[in-house]
């Protein structure tokens, strides 16, 4: 295995070990009184016996030491238990595993469409001779990040789903229930996609070897998509491995609105409840989320562009 | 060409900005002086006039309550970019103290307060609010906190790289070795210089805030519900979009112009401006 992907998956583990850490400062130390707060569950304590408070500190180990409680939930969390919910009763990773599919199946068809939509605007924008056409093209993505994603969820229900009857405004079943909640997450994402690649484009297009093609007579079509695009594609294809975590903060909205199961549902639900060890196992399944795209990302970067050796690839970014 | 006609000529220019300028300021008066704007109660509604649409009596229409739904928003903006100033300031305030430490001192407090910053920004920031808002409990203010807490890393990063630059500068060399203390240094050379970019990112960062708090706001953790904010007026209009379509509409309209307006705001101070007084 090379020296730099050695070096990455210690640093992954690094944030993933820091992640786990936060969380816990967060949602165990911050409080004060952690235990009624999972035993009001989001409503009022004074319904809540001393004795149910005095079991549910045995069972979290609320009645050891700091560091015990953290060394013990660190050692539980090595291999994958994250303690049980305390609203439902099922282990925290169970509960996310289960919903695991139905928001993979968002992510990544929001992602998918994101990228395909903003690399179009990105070509398109940079392609055109149209000065009308190239200024629309690239006002749109100030406006994809500025729409809130709950709000142009809604609108999308309202139009499509009840004016014109085309979608089902909610649930998870089948294709035609996924395509509003997919162009609702993809609308922040492609902005951003849009944004970043239509700045390494017009860069990319500034290069000499341009200049050079074009006099060698390649024709401008050629040099646009076949060689800038090649050269460009590395900041956004990075972007997008740091937006993956965003996108699963955005289904926690998208979840919502649309009334679907899945992890972002679960994350809202929990918060609600205050139900701590579920939030726990669910901010660090999204820095692990975070940090497995940008793993992705650091392999699939060394095969765009040989002269990158992963080490220099995240550098591009920062 | 004299200094007034340059200027007025950078505004004839760019009139989005100018409209940009013009809707951030209406949002902020309205905000702080809200009676400017509209004379109805925001909370208090005629149930005679329930889910009337848009008109000129009732500007944005009337809520399932009565209540008119533009006093909501003028109203809304108090709690909302209040609550977003606080979590700006709370982001500024910190993020900048460490980041003056880590570029100042340098060595392992830096390292380790980088290490601290990555780790931030490698957990998605709408997690990890939600994380802090489930630690802290619900309301307006505790939104705000959690917010402002997940841009912390982003200031300390830019306030460290600015502290770096200026820190090598020749006045901040004379400054030390003509005697002065080394607080001094900081808080009278040091920090006036390499608060410029961090100013730009406060303005850079207003706009992601405002959508962040109404997220929040909109998941319901903001403030209990008689009380109108951006984010829960568009999810209270949820039930009507059938039949009402202007109780989620026009918040969340609202919303958009502010975010694009800031954006746009940002955007000029952070580049245009700069090359234009030169």
């Amino acid at each position: 295995m090379p020296r730099y992907l050695v070096q990455r998956l210690l640093q992954a583990v690094f944030v993933l070990w820091a992640a786990f850490t936060t969380s816990f400062v967060v949602l165990y130390l911050l409080p004060g009184d952690p235990v009624s707060i999972m035993a009001s569950g989001g409503g009022d304590t004074n319904d809540v016996s001393p004795e149910q408070i005095a079991e549910l500190k045995r069972v979290y180990g609320f009645d050891k030491p700091l560091v015990e409680q953290y060394g013990d939930r660190l050692w539980h969390a090595l291999r994958g238990d994250f303690g049980i919910s305390v609203q439902s009763g099922d282990p925290v990773t169970r509960l996310i595993a289960g919903q695991l599919p139905a928001t993979l199946q968002l992510t990544s068809a929001a992602l998918l469409l994101a990228t395909v939509v903003g690399a179009g605007v990105a070509l398109a924008a940079t392609y055109t001779r149209r000065r009308w056409l190239r200024q629309a093209l690239l006002s749109l993505p100030a406006l994809g990040v500025s729409a809130p994603t709950f709000w142009v969820g809604l609108i999308l229900v309202q139009l499509v789903s009840f004016r014109w009857g085309l979608l089902p405004a909610i649930g998870n079943e089948g294709f035609r229930s996924l395509i509003l909640p997919a162009v609702t997450l993809a609308v922040p994402t492609s902005a951003v996609i849009a944004q970043v690649f239509a700045r390494s484009l017009r860069a990319a297009l500034a290069e000499p070897y341009v200049e050079t093609a074009l006099a060698k007579g390649a024709s401008r079509r050629r040099v646009h998509f076949g060689h800038a695009l090649r050269n460009a594609a590395i900041p956004p294809l990075t972007v997008a491995g740091m937006l993956v975590g965003n996108l699963l903060a955005g289904s926690v909205i998208v979840e919502t609105v649309f009334s679907r199961t899945g992890v972002g549902r679960v994350t809202a639900t929990a918060v609600t409840a205050q139900d701590l060890p579920v939030v726990q196992g669910l901010v660090v399944f999204g820095a692990l989320a975070f940090v497995l795209a940008n793993l992705a990302v650091d392999l699939i970067v060394p095969l765009l562009d040989p002269r990158i050796t992963g080490a220099a690839a995240t550098a591009v970014t920062r | 060409m004299s200094r007034g006609r340059a200027a007025a000529r950078f505004w004839l220019r760019r009139p989005g900005l100018v409209a940009a300028v013009a809707v951030l300021a209406l949002a902020l008066l309205a905000a702080f002086f809200p009676g400017l704007f509209t004379g109805r109660d925001p909370l208090s509604g005629v149930p005679a006039e329930r889910l009337r649409g848009p008109s000129l009596h009732h500007l944005f229409g009337t809520d399932q309550l009565g209540r008119d739904l533009f006093s909501r928003v003028v109203h809304g903006a108090a709690l909302s970019l209040k609550a977003t100033s606080l979590a700006v300031a709370v982001g500024l305030v910190a993020g900048s103290a460490l980041g003056l430490a880590a570029g100042y001192v340098g060595g392992l407090l830096d390292d380790a307060l980088m290490r601290i910053a990555d780790v931030l920004l490698a957990i998605p920031s709408l997690l990890l609010s939600l994380a802090l808002v489930t630690a802290l409990g619900f309301g307006t203010v505790k939104v705000a906190v959690a917010v402002g807490v997940t841009s912390v890393a982003g200031f300390a990063r830019i306030m460290r790289a600015e502290v770096l630059r200026v820190r090598e500068a020749t006045y901040v060399e004379a400054a030390r070795s003509s005697g002065s203390r080394p607080l001094a240094v900081l808080l009278r050379h040091v920090l006036p210089n390499a608060s410029g970019p961090v100013l730009v990112y406060a303005a850079v960062e207003f706009g992601t805030v405002v959508l962040a708090v109404s997220a929040l706001s909109f998941l319901g953790y903001g403030a209990e519900p008689p009380a109108p904010e951006w984010g829960s007026l568009v999810s209270g209009g949820r039930d009507y979009l059938a039949t009402a379509w202007w109780l989620t509409t026009l918040p969340g309209l609202t919303i958009a112009a502010t975010v694009l307006a800031a954006g746009r705001v940002s955007r000029a101070l952070d580049g245009e401006a700069k090359e234009a007084s030169r």
